[in-house]
């Protein structure tokens, strides 16, 4: 048997989240070259701030400057940095309690190697070019050759009126997976690359699926046996799609429809292409067009659409239970 | 309203874990098989249960909704009562045991699954993390448990040493556990030998990368002996979370940990045995301090999650196999742990005896 297909899966999106207002002052502080904690009921300042007292549960009444040094409380070495860390050459990961706070904030240091690393060392926050109010706005910290430094650093942009605080944060989230198929899904995709449809059959209820899933969803067991379809059927349920969206690929209206192939007794969801929307109907007999063989793969879309197959419809009693 | 007063334990079953497994992100392939075999020992069928739990996650596979897939591996058509949470199959397990102490199911069945290797699990599990100030720098699960494992060997609360001893007993107990990952004879002196992954930490005391399942049937009073001839019954089940912010916790040991154990009466009396879900050498000592665990007690005769995590199995797992050793009669009472979130932020204790 071929081995399982399996793919690179990438997943990307830009996290947009709202900033509420206690992190906006934070990440407005960084914008202006400042980093900004919470002082609690109990007295203690924590940095970065909480949303809420983790005593009281009130939020922050006000925000205290803090750093911009620190020393390091706690650190691990980093010698093959992951896309999307801070640095991309070999860094500590640390706990930093910065200056006037009393817990820890997770940053890296750029400390050149583990050897020069220590807990106990003074660094200091690295700015980025241009400060837009998120927390990479700190690049890295750097270590402090000399003593603590007098006081919260004010260079930086000139404070930002509230107007400025910014509202909203977004970080791109990029991830990368290699995705396997089934056994039983492989088998299909294989036999699309010849043309052929192939289903399996439940064991225990002999209902047969395309495309085959790992187990039958009414018995929980695995579908063993195949079985290969003809490439017509019936629609059984459609829908006509008149709205643009971004990626498609054919232009609205269309008919995006559930067909259900002879033989099988799950149908999948296909395009109907050849004739007027309008003419589309439940019951409606179609034929799968294929795409040029030389276009051939290992995937669904070697079947480029279904078109109408000129035969009288189907009963509405021959499909009524698979709607 | 009349709560059912006594749960237990009644079937376990567990997949081989493994690293680049064959089987798809929808868990299908691992649970068919450790289904028929829990049903097979509890000589139950899937019309039997009440009630079906799941825990899994979406970014372990890169797809949204994923655990719908998987509900084809338990059948449920006609439709059945189903649940899920985005948590270690362990928190599932705690939904189906309220469903039965409230008494709205006699057998509930819960199973968690994960495909880890499928994505680059350290660099995902960075998505956990508080997402304005932390999880923009993409920091991994590994650097973030080694930032811990430096407070406590800087503090003197346990040594490398310590840490390679930890991995050393846990293999050499995982040879026993044909589901293990890792096992084999070995010493600390030779696990000290090799190099940092992410100093303090060597390979070694990190958890290997692995894909599996679990399943652990519950059942009430009414049903529990019929189905198995020595349950293991729940006498405590509670979880509890320390802050998101990990620079405002103590690192060194873990509140949540404790207040769970208090709450689900842990040492009264002490177990025989505990299972823990420490996928970090540093994180059994801790552990066991927090859970207020004496040396009497044997600690992970599976081998624990440092020979086998399934994410979102792996909590599971541990309930599964603390319920063993009461169900095979090797104990008279036992203590279960699992963990979720960044450096043991969130704990769960399950205590079960023998009656």
């Amino acid at each position: 048997m071929n081995q399982p297909l399996s793919a690179p899966l990438e997943i990307g999106f830009d996290y947009t989240r709202s900033l509420g207002p206690t992190l906006s002052r934070f990440m407005s502080g960084l914008a202006e070259r400042r980093i900004l904690g919470a002082r609690g009921a109990d007295g203690r300042v924590h940095a970065p701030p909480f949303e809420y007292d983790p005593v009281t549960l009130a939020p922050p009444d006000e925000l205290v400057p803090v750093g911009p040094e620190g020393e390091v409380i706690s650190w691990s070495w980093m010698p093959e940095p992951i896309e999307g860390q801070p640095l991309e050459h070999p860094f500590a990961w640390a706990l930093i309690r910065l200056d006037g706070a009393d817990t820890a904030m997770l940053h890296a240091v750029d400390a050149g190697s583990p050897g020069a690393t220590r807990t106990g060392m003074r660094v200091r926050a690295r700015w980025a070019d241009e400060t837009t109010g998120h927390i990479r706005d700190i690049v890295c910290f750097d270590p402090v050759a000399q003593g603590p430094a007098p006081g919260p650093e004010r260079a930086g942009k000139a404070a930002a009126g509230e107007d400025a605080a910014p509202a909203i944060m977004t970080t791109p989230v990029r991830l990368h997976y290699q995705h396997t198929v089934s056994p039983g899904e492989s088998s299909f995709l294989y036999g699309l690359a010849d043309g052929r449809l192939l289903a399996q059959r439940c064991p225990v209820c002999q209902k047969v699926y395309i495309p085959p899933r790992g187990a039958c969803p009414t018995d929980g067991v695995p579908t063993a046996d195949e079985v290969e379809l003809p490439d017509q059927g019936v629609v059984t349920t459609f829908c006509v799609v008149n709205v643009d969206y971004p990626g498609q690929r054919v232009a609205a209206p269309y008919v995006a429809a559930a067909v259900l192939l002879d033989g099988a007794d799950i149908p999948f969801q296909h395009l109907i292409l050849g004739c007027d929307p309008a003419e589309v109907r439940m019951g409606m007999r179609v034929r799968a067009v294929w795409k040029p063989r030389d276009q051939w793969g290992t995937t669904w879309e070697n079947i480029d659409h279904f078109e109408p197959a000129g035969e009288p419809d189907a009963p509405y009693e021959s499909y009524a239970h698979h709607l | 309203m009349t709560y059912q007063e006594d749960v237990a334990v009644v079937g376990f079953a567990q997949s081989p874990v493994l690293r680049h497994g064959e089987g798809t992100t929808s868990g299908v392939e691992m649970l068919v098989p450790i289904f028929a075999e829990v049903f097979r020992a509890t000589g139950l069928a899937k019309g039997d249960i009440g009630f079906w739990c799941s825990g899994s996650s979406d970014y372990l596979a890169g797809r949204a909704f994923s655990f719908v897939s998987a509900v084809d591996a338990i059948g449920a058509f006609p439709p059945t009562a189903e649940s899920h949470v985005e948590m270690d199959g362990a928190w599932a397990l705690y939904e189906a045991w309220v469903k039965i102490l409230v008494g709205e199911a006699d057998v509930a069945l819960a199973y968690g699954f994960g495909k880890s290797s499928a994505g680059n699990l350290r660099r995902v599990l960075a998505l956990q993390l508080d997402p304005y100030l932390m999880a923009p720098l993409w920091p991994d699960a590994v650097s973030i448990a080694a930032l811990q494992a430096r407070l406590g060997i800087e503090a003197g609360a346990w040594s490398e040493a310590q840490m390679a001893g930890v991995a050393a007993r846990s293999r050499a107990s995982a040879l026993t556990n044909p589901q293990a990952q890792v096992s084999g004879e070995t010493s600390a002196g030779k696990l000290l030998e090799q190099p940092y992954v992410a100093q303090p930490l060597r390979a070694h005391d990190c958890a290997p990368v692995g894909d599996g399942a679990a399943v652990v049937i519950l059942a009430s009073a009414a049903r529990a002996r019929e189905l198995c001839p020595r349950p293991a019954w729940i006498t405590g089940f509670e979880h509890r979370i320390d802050s998101a912010s990990l620079g405002a916790r103590d690192l060194i040991t873990a509140p949540s940990a404790a207040a769970a154990a208090s709450a689900a009466g842990a040492g009264d009396p002490a177990p025989d045995v505990a299972e823990l879900h420490a996928p970090f050498t540093h994180q059994e000592i801790l552990l066991r301090g927090a859970l207020g665990l004496g040396d009497g007690v044997r600690v992970n005769p599976s081998g624990g999650a440092l020979c086998g995590n399934p994410m979102f199995a792996a909590g599971l797992a541990r309930i599964g196999c603390a319920a063993r050793e009461i169900m095979s009669g090797r104990a008279g009472r036992a203590l279960a742990h699992a963990t979720s979130g960044p450096a043991l932020q969130q704990n769960l204790v399950c205590v079960m005896e023998a009656r």
